[in-house]
Parts: structure tokens; sequence; C-alpha cells
């Protein structure tokens, strides 16, 4: 009898302890995950700002005032072209820029410079330059804006030719859309007429008085 | 120029001091062992500015103020 009561005992104890167990093992675990530390993350949210602070003050100090200009009003940078030889077909050039005609890039931060005959608005090429860190042993962060445009605007005036050579070259409107060009070209024109015309009033012209007067 | 940090100051002296040029010449092959490009903003007749790349510190003009080193341009997008 005693044999019996105890046989069925366990077999009782078995069967709540299989019915039970997944409840207590969950409770362990929300127990555990309660008490563990949770890692803070180091997010700091100006760091960004802070950085693109900092890289608007080495871009404004390396460029000259109309660059600096350009940039702050408009968010881009015109580079004029300055191989000696032209820009050559085989890199994105046309027959008139190999004669000489004059060309120019335009710098946007994380975007493809965009060349173009600035005579004709012609667009001639999509230049597309990364500037990765390869110091990083895990990927690499963006540079801040005004830091990217500044590395293209040394890579630029510093040794043209290696850029473009380095940079994969597309046809216009691959990343960039030519609609948005054109009309950055025509506020561009725009702002150097109005730029010109104070740096006129500036200087006591009235040439630079009458002609804002005949046009607004 | 860093990624996520901007502007990132290496190292500085007065090149006629011979410890702080020895500190800028170890400190200018060690960004480039890095992979990094130097450029010297320079100005340009008719008031233009443009950079300078250099790539042994003896072509660092001597009366440059700084150097800056950014990473490499490798094709994108």
């Amino acid at each position: 009898m005693a044999l019996a009561l105890v046989a069925t005992s366990i077999v009782i104890l078995a069967l709540l302890w299989e019915v039970s167990w997944p409840t207590v093992s969950e409770q362990l675990e929300r127990r555990r995950a309660g008490r563990a530390r949770v890692p803070s993350l180091d997010i700091d949210p100006g760091r960004e700002r802070r950085a693109e602070q900092r890289a608007r003050q080495l871009l404004r100090s390396c460029v000259n005032d109309e660059e600096w200009e350009m940039y702050r009003d408009l968010g881009f940078i015109r580079v004029w072209g300055a191989l000696a030889d032209g820009l050559e077909r085989d890199h994105g050039g046309t027959v008139a820029t190999e004669l000489g005609a004059p060309y120019a890039y335009l710098l946007y931060p994380h975007k493809p410079v965009v060349a173009y005959l600035p005579q004709t608005r012609e667009l001639l090429n999509e230049y597309c330059v990364d500037f990765p860190d390869e110091t990083r042993p895990y990927g690499s962060a963006r540079l801040p804006d005004s830091d990217d445009v500044l590395a293209k605007w040394m890579a630029l005036t510093g040794d043209e030719r290696r850029l473009i050579e380095t940079a994969n070259m597309h046809l216009p409107g691959r990343q960039v859309d030519p609609k948005r060009v054109r009309r950055d070209l025509w506020r561009l024109q725009e702002w150097e007429r109005q730029r010109m015309r104070r740096r006129a009033r500036a200087d006591g012209d009235p040439a630079g008085r009458d002609s804002e007067t005949v046009s607004e | 120029m860093k990624p996520g940090h901007g502007e990132v100051l290496l190292a500085e002296g007065d090149i006629d001091v011979r410890a702080d040029e020895e500190a800028l010449v170890e400190e200018f092959r060690r960004q480039l062992e890095l992979g990094m490009w130097a450029a010297v903003p320079v100005s340009a007749p008719g008031g233009r500015r443009e950079a300078r790349m250099v790539r042994d510190f003896a072509d660092v003009p001597r009366d440059a103020d700084r150097v800056i080193f950014f990473p490499r341009a490798a094709g994108g997008c």
C-alpha cells in the first residue's frame, strides 16, 4: 500500500514538474534578464553636429570667399577644370573640352562630382568618389558633409587627373537628377549676378545700382 | 579629417625647432602609411585658392601653417 502511494506521488510530482517547468523557466529567465547589467550606449547626439560645425570652419579657412559663400548660400561649390590638355574624351570630356573649352565641376556633399560645360550648361558626367577611412577596423562612418566637399575640393584642385581617374564615371542622371543640376546652375548664375551687384554697390559703382533697378 | 569626428589635431609644432620637426615628420609618415592623402591649401594667382597634394614632408612649403590629411579617394556609388 505504502509503495503504491509513493509511486503515485512520484508520478504526480513528475507530471507537475513537466507542466510547471516552462513557466518556472520563463520566470527565471526574466529574473536573470532583469538583474543583468545593460550596457550603456555611448551616444552623443551632438557629436555629428559639432563635427559638421568644425568641418564648416575648416572648409571656410581653405577655400576663397566666393567658394565659401557659394557653399553657404547654395550648398555646393563650383570648381573650374584645370587640366592643361583639357578634359579628354576617355575621361568624360568632349571634342570641345579637348580643344580647350572651359569646363567645371559641381561639388555636392556625399553626391557624385558633376562635370559640365558652363557656356552651354551641357552636363558631361558624374564622377562617383568616396573617401572611406581604411584605418577603421569595422566599416567606415561618413565624413561630415563639409569635410566631404573639402576632400573633393582638395583632391580636385590638387590633382584633378588622379581624382577623375580614381572615380567611377557615369553618364549624367545616374545619381544626381539632371533637372536639379540645371536648376542649380541657374541658381548659381543668379547668385553670381547678385553678388556682382552687391560688390559694385559696395565699391560705389552706380552701375551696380542701375542694373539692379532695371532687373528688379 | 576623420569620419564621424571632423577635424582632429594630430600634431603641432614649430618647424624650426628640431624636436618639433621630428615629431611632425613622424606623424606625417604615420598618416601616409595609414593610407591618408595629405594636402596643403595655398593661394594661387588671381585670388584663387587651391590645394597642393604632398607625398613627402620635404614637399610641404616651409611657410605652410598646416597639412590636412584626409582619407584616400576611391571609386564610389
